[in-house]
């Protein structure tokens, strides 16, 4: 099980993979938007999305859990 | 004159154009959306008026919030600042519509320009230089495969009605064309409402040099020197220099004459610039688009020249004179001095250091709370700041902290300054890219002034 977490202080501009999707190591799982610039964050191994715990327009803090692959 | 203004815009450009309007005796309104409302111009503005929560769209984009702030105040100007609303003909349509006094060109000549396609063929026309490009946006990646074609290799792909190197790169064959459209595409769409995509030719070795130019409210368009704009990362800018070390007297000439002429071309009014890509090693230059408003970096212009933009773009805008004598030709005698009638008299030389809120080796975003905020003081140093200590940074907005500005008596002395200004400014909280300027400042490429927009990768290598 392993947590992708934010970066950085951001807005959540895209969410591209779904609960459930298999992905790949390096895979785009959602996009970032801090500071009129796009972050994508990417699956770091591969595996299945078991939650996503961001919707489209959320703000997370550095730190947050964005997504857990299994 | 103008008796009030409204300021629609907020941190660091707010605060500079608030306190030229109070030196002025001109009462300053200025707006916050509920993100800023504990940032500095917020509480130096003779008044201040919410309008929205922190989501551009909901605030500074938010034409009618703006205007009804305007009336609720009695505001008779609206100033603009630069990003958000500044280059919208729209905006100031409504704002002309509504009986206020517009701080900027007309609607017209915002138009013309905002289509880079548009300014491109309308510059040609006017006999200013401009690189082999495309005539019409481009929808198609097909069209965009032949119009490379027909260009040449390597080709730059961007939005037409872009800005802020948004989406923008360089493609050296078919299937880099056909990414970089895609990507320029995607970006162009979400971020300017409008797909249509220019190619023009891509020059390995450029310099990025642009021409302050000022419309006089009787018609007459002068240069008032250039702005060396080639050390940026993603396509935009991290520091700026005046004079350019990297042109020779006579393009420096050829340059300023060829703004004049753009200007001339639209009947601009006010505060513009004219950005040039210089070819170092062809000694020529091609225009890449104008900027119908007040820019990020006037600073070093005002350093060198003792003019306050700021105040021209208020006389200007009530039909009056400028300050300075623009009949006063340049000192010959004065080396420092640009000749040439559309000239202005120039003295020194002034860098500015973009102070953003990211990290100094990967320059991603880094907002926070800022606990320490001391800036720097001395000779021939100014800042321009957006925030102070107590402030959040927050994801909403671009990563402009402060602008750090220098002037010398030559480069030497300004970069010396710089590398102590640097020093001194403490900035805790936020990530900054301090360091950067430290490392920047010392390289010898810089330092050499033999540099050109290739220099921060080269810097920060991936």
């Amino acid at each position: 099980m392993a947590e992708v977490r934010a970066e950085m202080v951001a807005n959540v501009w895209k969410v591209v993979a779904a609960e459930g999707d298999h992905v790949d190591d390096g895979d785009t799982l959602v996009i970032l938007e801090s500071m009129k610039m796009e972050i994508p964050v990417l699956a770091e191994g591969r595996g299945l999305i078991t939650k996503m715990h961001v919707a489209e327009g959320d703000v997370v803090q550095e730190g947050d859990v964005i997504a857990t692959i299994g | 004159m103008l008796d009030s203004v409204l300021v629609a815009n907020r941190g660091e450009i707010a605060r500079r154009v608030l306190r030229t309007a109070r030196r002025m005796g001109i009462r300053a309104v200025a707006v916050y959306s509920d993100a800023d409302a504990d940032l500095p111009y917020v509480r130096e503005a003779d008044q201040a008026v919410p309008i929205g929560p922190a989501q551009p769209a909901r605030s500074y984009l938010d034409a009618a919030a703006l205007i009804e702030a305007a009336r609720k105040t009695g505001a008779a100007a609206v100033h603009p600042g630069y990003g958000f609303l500044a280059e919208n003909a729209d905006f100031a349509r409504q704002v002309i519509a509504a009986g206020l006094t517009w701080v900027g060109p007309d609607p017209e000549a915002i138009e013309q320009m905002g289509d880079k396609i548009r300014a491109r063929n309308l510059m040609e026309r006017a006999g200013v230089p401009v690189s082999p490009g495309t005539r019409e946006p481009v929808a198609d990646v097909a069209v965009a495969v032949a119009e490379a074609d027909r260009i040449g290799y390597p080709v730059m792909v961007k939005a037409a009605a872009g800005g802020g190197g948004i989406g923008m790169g360089a493609a050296a064959d078919e299937a880099g064309l056909r990414a970089a459209f895609e990507t320029a595409s995607s970006r162009a769409m979400r971020f300017f409402g409008s797909a249509g995509i220019l190619l023009e030719r891509f020059v390995p070795r450029a310099r990025h040099v642009e021409v302050q130019i000022l419309g006089l409210a009787d018609g007459r368009v002068l240069a008032l020197g250039e702005r060396d704009c080639s050390v940026q990362r993603r396509h935009q800018k991290v520091a700026e220099e005046t004079p350019s070390p990297g042109i020779s007297a006579g393009l420096r000439e050829r340059m300023l004459a060829a703004a004049v002429q753009a200007g001339e071309a639209v009947g601009y009014r006010g505060a513009g610039t004219v950005e040039c890509l210089v070819d170092v090693a062809a000694g020529s230059f091609v225009f890449l688009e104008m900027n119908t408003r007040l820019q990020v970096e006037h600073p070093v212009t005002e350093l060198v020249t003792g003019i306050d933009l700021v105040e021209q773009q208020f006389l200007i805008a009530a039909g009056a004179p400028p300050s300075f004598d623009p009949a006063d030709p340049a000192d010959p005698a004065d080396p420092a001095g640009p000749a040439g009638p559309a000239a202005v008299r120039s003295a020194g030389h002034a860098l500015e250091l973009r102070v953003y809120a990211e990290d100094p080796v990967r320059f991603l975003p880094g907002p926070g709370t800022i606990t320490e905020w001391a800036e720097p003081a001395g000779a021939g140093v100014r800042v321009d700041a957006g925030y102070q200590a107590g402030n959040t940074v927050t994801p909403f907005y671009d990563p402009l902290l402060a602008k750090l500005c220098v002037h010398g008596a030559d480069r030497a002395q300004a970069l010396n300054r710089a590398r102590e200004a640097v020093a001194a400014f403490r900035i805790t909280g936020p990530k900054t890219n301090l360091a950067f300027h430290a490392d920047l400042l010392t390289s010898p490429e810089f330092v050499s002034g033999d540099y050109d927009t290739s220099l921060v990768s080269k810097l920060r290598p991936r």
